[in-house]
């Protein structure tokens, strides 16, 4: 591009003449922002990455390098593999519930209505609020006397109070219930980017295909899905990326109970390092996450660009 | 009259179909409110329909929670925390978009990805070598410590934001300015900045909401009751070994979820627009 502007400046001072060369301006006031995440994300990144191959606990801080012990370690332990399985189970159950609720809420939301947007805003509750305060009301309505869902269920006659759910207690439950709560958190995320997507498809695409003969469902599938696809792709990014990562909604809801059962790599990483002070197996939990998280941001990335091509 | 009939129908599915969006979507909500109001003879009797008052509905959760809890005090901290992280945030994150949008190589645009894709790496990766970063400084059961990290989360995502923004913005007002005599750099602080005034303040919001929503560093760097933010306050003070203060707790979730609801409810579009970036053409 040509900088039409710059003959005209006129040095005031050395660090003025400094500041009017662009590149140097762009430097200094990108800088703060780079420092910042690099000795705050960047460091403490690669110090994971060394605790994870040292023998780091809170009660010895020795940096000996010990390779990949703690890594065998972990993969020998079941209760690990159990934690990994649990991750992705959670992860895709409640991404998959959570974009077929999305899809559905955001065809529903489509149609014009009154009061529309007051049920956009009241659909969109969950996504907003503080995830640690909607599980704790989750809890409550999970609780194991005083269920609403189980105090309902009775009402209509549908089950005993002998045979009602422990919701919390049971291990497929409990599971359920995890993912039950970050697919209501997500959907409406969902609903919002779908909407956002569909919108921005230009309608004088859909009525071309229509007069060319495309039906509800063809245009749907083959018109408008390969449009949204990027847009819905992030949205999917964001979305594994923070429910792989999770730690609030097990910590609050289940402890990782019963049993280990409903474990998750965050919880178990802040269990192990945080809470019982093996800092260097908790670092190697921690890093599990990490070949994932490169793989799904990779593979996406790639999957836009070619889409824009 | 079967079109009609029909047409009915197909209404009736329609409003149903929303209508269980509402109830699912808001139904915690309303659970938080009634719960709150609702005395604990009330809560605590399986005969009562629990969906409405079955006794004089209370104050006492409220009065409890600000009498005798610090939750005045975790208000209080939550409001700190989230000015300072505005401020940084601000002063970080704003120079850092316009420089990003006016690098004209493709170094800038590489530049930005990376800067956004910080955005996704988890608390719960970084919380081991945080904390021993933050016990060095000394801050450790401090908020200070939650001031210090909240911005590795919202530089990133504000930066990506003001960068989307500043390409908006004509870069002929700017040359304008340059060639009447201004430096580069007062061109960016009188024409640029005074020109972003609704993306500064979509920044302020959502950094704040940010802090707000938080949960995994302040869980893990402050365990001191005084020192919580209202999140972690509200979820880990109200419980008392096995004991869950019902009515207090979801009073207190109630309470600090209503401002980030609305404020999050009038800027969702413009936080879809902003990490969704150019995907939507």
């Amino acid at each position: 591009m040509a900088v039409i502007a710059e003959p005209v400046t006129k040095p005031v001072s050395r660090f003025h003449f400094f500041l009017d060369r662009r590149e140097v301006l762009e430097l200094f006031l990108v800088a703060p922002a780079i420092i910042y995440v690099l000795l705050l994300v960047g460091l403490p990144l690669l110090l994971a990455v060394y605790y994870s191959v040292s023998a780091y606990t809170i009660y010895d801080p020795t940096w000996k390098f010990v390779g990949l012990e703690n890594f065998v370690d972990i993969l020998q332990n079941p209760t690990f593999t159990k934690t990994l399985a649990n991750t992705f189970i959670f992860t895709f159950g409640s991404q998959l519930l959570g974009l077929v609720l999305g899809k559905f809420g955001a065809f529903l939301l489509l149609q014009p209505f009154p009061g529309r947007k007051l049920v956009r805003a009241l659909i969109v509750l969950p996504f907003v609020i503080p995830v640690a305060l909607a599980t704790i009301a989750w809890r409550w309505i999970f609780d194991s006397l005083y269920s609403v869902i189980n105090w309902t269920m009775i009402a209509l006659g549908f089950m005993d109070r002998a045979d009602a759910p422990n919701w919390l207690g049971d291990p497929t439950l409990a599971m359920l219930c995890i993912i039950i709560i970050n697919a209501w958190r997500f959907f409406p995320f969902a609903v919002v980017i779908f909407l956002a997507g569909i919108t921005a498809v230009p309608q004088d695409v859909i009525d071309a295909a229509t007069v060319d003969g495309a039906g509800f469902w063809r245009r749907n599938y083959q018109i408008i899905l390969p449009m949204i696809l990027p847009i819905m792709t992030i949205g999917l990014i964001f979305g594994i990326v923070f429910t792989f990562t999770d730690l609030s909604i097990v910590f609050l809801l289940t402890m990782g109970g019963p049993g280990g059962d409903t474990s998750v790599l965050g919880f178990a990483g802040f269990q192990t390092g945080i809470v019982s002070g093996d800092v260097s197996h908790g670092a190697a939990i921690s890093l599990f996450m990490l070949p994932v998280l490169l793989v799904v941001v990779i593979l996406m990335l790639r999957f836009i660009r070619r889409r824009e091509i | 009259m079967p079109r009609t009939l029909s047409k009915l129908i197909g209404n009736t599915w329609f409003f149903l179909g929303v209508a269980f969006f509402v109830v699912l979507a808001a139904f915690p909500f309303y659970w938080m409110l009634i719960t709150t109001f609702k005395t604990n003879s009330d809560l605590y009797n399986v005969a009562n329909t629990p969906f409405w008052f079955n006794e004089w509905p209370t104050l006492e959760h409220l009065k409890y929670l600000f009498e005798e809890t610090l939750f005045a005090r975790w208000l209080w901290n939550s409001l700190v925390i989230g000015v300072c992280v505005v401020a940084i945030t601000l002063v970080t994150a704003i120079p850092a978009g316009y420089a990003l949008a006016r690098m004209t190589s493709r170094k800038g645009e590489a530049l930005g990805i990376g800067i956004f894709l910080t955005y996704l790496v988890p608390p719960t990766l970084l919380f081991l070598p945080l904390s021993r970063i933050i016990a060095e400084l000394g801050l450790q059961n401090s908020m200070w410590s939650l001031v210090l990290v909240y911005p590795t989360f919202t530089i990133p995502f504000c930066s990506w934001l003001m960068m989307g923004f500043f390409k908006a913005l004509p870069v002929e007002i700017e040359e304008a300015a340059v060639v009447d005599g201004c430096s580069l750099f007062g061109a960016f602080i009188k024409m640029a900045i005074p020109l972003s005034v609704p993306a500064i303040l979509t920044v302020v919001i959502f950094t704040f909401t940010l802090t707000l929503q938080e949960f995994v560093y302040a869980l893990t760097f402050v365990s001191s009751s005084d020192q919580k933010p209202i999140t972690l306050g509200v979820t880990t003070d109200l419980v008392r070994g096995d004991v869950f203060f019902w009515g207090e707790l979801m009073a207190g979730a109630l309470i600090a979820a209503i401002p980030v609801a609305i404020a999050y409810n009038l800027f969702l579009d413009r936080f879809i627009s902003g990490i969704t970036g150019g995907a939507v053409k």
